[in-house]
Order: structure tokens, then sequence, then C-alpha cells
């Protein structure tokens, strides 16, 4: 870790401290009976000091850490996908394949840095071969329905997920061996706008942005905190290959492609019934509940990082 | 010693790929003396059941399982005698032998819970729950104290589908219903239908 990164991740320690310190304030200003709002808060910040921590082990081991901590993620997240989205018995061979083959395989791919193949594996060739797998079962019910589900859940629990420590393998002239400050720039632009919609919505939060899809979402709640979490991307922009106002622009496309992925997974969550996508992560729900903007922006910051940068 | 690490070994494994979750929807788990009745779609079903449950609850909880897939000398006679403490009935009735129920009736005058399966054998058709067997009404009736418990197993058939060697890692919940009695003079009929709707109420909609 060099100097840039640690003095970030000091910065994140020390607000988190601060989160930390007024979510207690609140939870003894309330008093000792149970608050919802509250024990929520506190339970998520305690579960961002381990996520930080988890992150920050993983950035020790620098690229292959990275690319292990991501695999962990895109586990989690493809399990909790195919456990809520119901397929038949003869899905099962596209199950083992999308788990036990094209999970571990993306991510072989990109520690071996071999982009021509690790950006079109899932979308081609797995594209292709998952529908063929489920076909030799037979079994014709639901069948367009039962293939999308396995597609769609590798396309973003693996692909998009992957599309992060994907950031290492670019070649960006004048930023060699830092490309580790990317990853953490847009995991904390994205995740740090997650956090100021939650605090803008819960504030000032009066005009329901999306009713249907998302109930707690709301309109100021969205324009604060894209703005401010898009005002702290262009302040960071110190560790990024891109001056302020690219990195201001940068900032404002994840945040948008973030919040729209909240949407559209928060979409799939309400037509299946459920609130959370899994309990893995106390006061957040799953894996998917937390990655989800990540999932949308990732792909994007990618290959907008690699196209005018790289 | 073995059989204590074969024990440890497999309940880890069971909650590690299957990430269990226990819902106590109706009852908390409490030392008392039991009888849980589940679906039954894999032989992963009991595992599973018996390694959610915490630690001195396992030890007295005893699986009721078919003699004639586990009583094989070898490896499945280990398991099902040493390891999980389970009691092995005849499914096949023959003449000239007492009730196939005698040696879990035996089992609960010692005072251990058990893991029953109602239906008698793995469901593997696209209904959610079989026809109980009669079973079930005859031990409520032989220990009206001891508590049935309706524990609904989610997921598992996925996990490991019939003829498949490779668990797939998806995620299995079991929840814990409301505990039922036999009402005096209910019939066999209507206690099985009782029983098996409570099973049911317990799984998630549109599973």
């Amino acid at each position: 870790m060099d100097d840039n990164t640690l003095s970030l991740f000091a910065g994140i320690g020390a607000l988190l401290l601060l989160a930390s310190v007024i979510g207690r304030l609140l939870k003894w200003r309330a008093g000792p009976a149970p608050h919802a709002v509250i024990d929520n808060l506190n339970a998520r910040i305690n579960a961002w000091w381990v996520m930080v921590l988890v992150i920050g082990i993983a950035f020790v081991f620098g690229k292959y850490g990275v690319i292990v901590l991501f695999y962990g993620v895109s586990f989690y997240a493809l399990r909790e996908f195919m456990t809520l989205t119901p397929t038949r018995r003869s899905d099962y061979p596209a199950l083992v394949a999308a788990f036990y083959v094209a999970l571990p395989v993306q991510y072989l791919l990109i520690a071996m840095d071999w982009y021509g193949l690790f950006s079109i594996f899932i979308p081609v060739y797995l594209f292709l071969l998952l529908p063929i797998l489920a076909s030799f079962g037979g079994d014709t019910t639901r069948f367009l329905e039962r293939a999308s589900k396995v597609q769609w859940g590798l396309m973003i629990a693996v692909y998009c997920v992957s599309s992060v420590p994907a950031l290492m393998t670019l070649d960006i002239p004048g930023f060699e061996g830092r490309n580790l400050l990317l990853i953490a720039w847009l995991i904390l632009v994205v995740q740090i706008s997650d956090v100021l919609q939650y605090v803008c919505g819960k504030l000032f939060g009066k005009r329901k942005v999306a009713p249907n899809l998302s109930p707690s979402k709301t309109l100021e709640g969205l324009v604060g905190g894209v703005a401010l979490a898009t005002l702290i991307g262009a302040l960071l922009c110190w560790i990024t290959p891109f001056n302020f106002w690219q990195a201001a622009l940068m900032a404002l496309t994840v945040n948008a492609m973030g919040f729209f992925g909240g949407l559209v997974m928060s979409a799939i969550k309400r037509d299946r019934g459920v609130k959370d996508w899994g309990h893995m992560i106390e006061g957040h729900g799953g894996m998917l509940d937390r990655m989800d903007s990540v999932c949308f922006a990732a792909p994007v910051f990618f290959h907008f990082v690699r196209y005018w940068w790289a | 010693m073995l059989a204590t690490l074969t024990a440890f070994v497999i309940t880890s494994a069971a909650r590690l790929i299957t990430g269990a979750r226990a819902l106590w929807l109706g009852c908390t788990p409490l030392p008392v003396q039991r009888l849980y009745f589940a679906n039954h779609s894999s032989h992963g079903d009991f595992v599973l059941l018996w390694a959610s449950l915490p630690e001195p609850l396992r030890k007295r909880t005893r699986p009721v399982a078919g003699a004639d897939y586990w009583a094989k000398p070898g490896i499945r006679d280990f398991l099902i005698r040493k390891v999980f403490n389970g009691i092995l009935i005849e499914r096949q009735r023959t003449e000239g032998q007492g009730s196939p129920l005698q040696p879990i009736l035996e089992a609960v005058a010692q005072g251990d819970s058990l893991i029953f399966f109602p239906e008698g054998t793995r469901n593997l058709g696209d209904e959610p729950l079989m026809p109980f067997r009669s079973g079930l009404f005859h031990l409520a009736a032989a220990n009206p104290e001891v508590e049935l418990v309706p524990v609904w197993i989610a997921n598992l058939n996925r996990v490991m589908p019939k003829g498949r060697a490779l668990p797939l890692p998806l995620l299995c919940t079991l929840s814990f219903g409301e505990p039922l009695n036999l009402h005096a003079d209910e019939s066999k009929q209507a206690f099985l239908q009782r029983a098996s709707q409570a099973l049911l109420n317990l799984a998630p909609k549109d599973a």
C-alpha cells in the first residue's frame, strides 16, 4: 500500500468513527427501548467497519487479494440470486456450469489479464452454452424464462461484479502501479452515494421517486445524495487519473448507474415478494443488497476508463 | 471420537454449503421433548434439520430413517448408528413382525426427541407435499405429551436433486412452526390433514 491508499483508508476510518459516535449519541438520546431506524443505522455502521476491514486486508495482498475478494462477492451474490429465482430440475447442469465453471474461469481470466476472453466469455460463450445444457433435460416448461434467469444471474453477479477487479488489468499511462486506487475510488463513490441518499432521504425525504419499485427512495434523497457523492468523487480526483471535472463527470455517471441499478434490483426483489436478497450483512440484507449499485456502475466505469484513459 | 468428528464435519459442511438459516417462527429452541416432522425431498433433509438445531438439543434428537436404505454394512451403517444416532424402521411391513413404529416408541419412552418424515419417502414430484402416512398419527396418539413441531425445509431439493452427486451452493431455510397436538376425538384423517396443512403453511409462497 502506498501513502495515497493509507491516507484514503485513514480518512474512511475517521468517517466511520464519526458515524459510530453519531449512531451511539442517537441511541443514547432515544433511550434504552428498541428503535427500528436507529438500531438498523448502528447495525449498518458496524457492518461497514467489517466491510472496510475486509477490503483493506484484500488491498494488502494487491491484485490477487482483490481478485479473491471479488470472487467471494460474486459467489455470494450469485447464490442469493439463484436462490430467489426458482429453477426446475432440468436446470441443474446449467447451474453447475454457472457456479463451478463460469465463476472460477471468469476470475482466472482476469488474473491472467486476458481481456479478449474475459470481456466476452459470459456474454457470448456462456450465453449460448447455458440454454444448450438446460435443453438436455428435455423439460420445456417456461424454458425461456428459466434460461434467462440463469444468464441474467450470471451477468449481474459474476460478469458485472468482475468488472471491479478487471480495473487491475488496465494500463493507464502515468498511473502505473496505482490501479488499486481506481477500485477504491469507484467503490467509495458508489457506496457513499448509497449512504448519502439514505441519509438525505431520512432527513429531508418527502416525494417518493419510485413508489412501486422502491418505496424508501425519495427525490430529496436522490438529488442530495448524488450531488454530494459527485462532489466527493471530484474532490478525490488526486487518487485517480482524472482531473477535477473529469472525476466529477465520472462520479455522476457511476452514481446515476448505481441509482438505476438499485431500482432494477429492487423491482426483481419486489416481484419475488422479498425485502432483501439475503441476510449475510447485518443491517444491510444480503450481498446483492449492498452490491446492486456497484453491479450497474462497475462495467460502465471499466469501459469508460479503458476507452478514454488506457 | 471418530463419530463426534464426523458429525462436526458433516454439520459444518451442510451449513456452509446451504447457508442454512433456522427460522423459529412458532416456537423457540427449548430442550423439551419434541417430534420434528418435515417435508422430505432429499437424503440431506435430516442432516440439515439436525445441523440447524442448537448443540444441546441435537444430542437428544434422533432422526428416523428407513432401514432398507441405511442398514447396509459400512459407511451408511456407521453414519446412521454412530454419527446421527438414528432410529431405523422397516418401511415395508412384513407378516409376523410387531409394529414398525416399535423402535420409535422405545426411543420416545427414553425421552429422546425425533426427526420424522411423515410422507414416508422422498417426494420427487412437482407437488409440494405428498399425503402423510399414518405413522405420525399413531405416534401422536401414543405420546400426547410430546410436542409435534412442523418444519418446512426450503430449497434443499434444488441443492441436491435426485441422482446428482455435486451439491449446488444455494441457500436453504428451515421454518419451525407452532407445535401441535392430537385433539381428543380427532380422527386419523382429520389429524393428518391438519398436520399436513400446518407444514404447508410454512412453505414459501410460489416456490
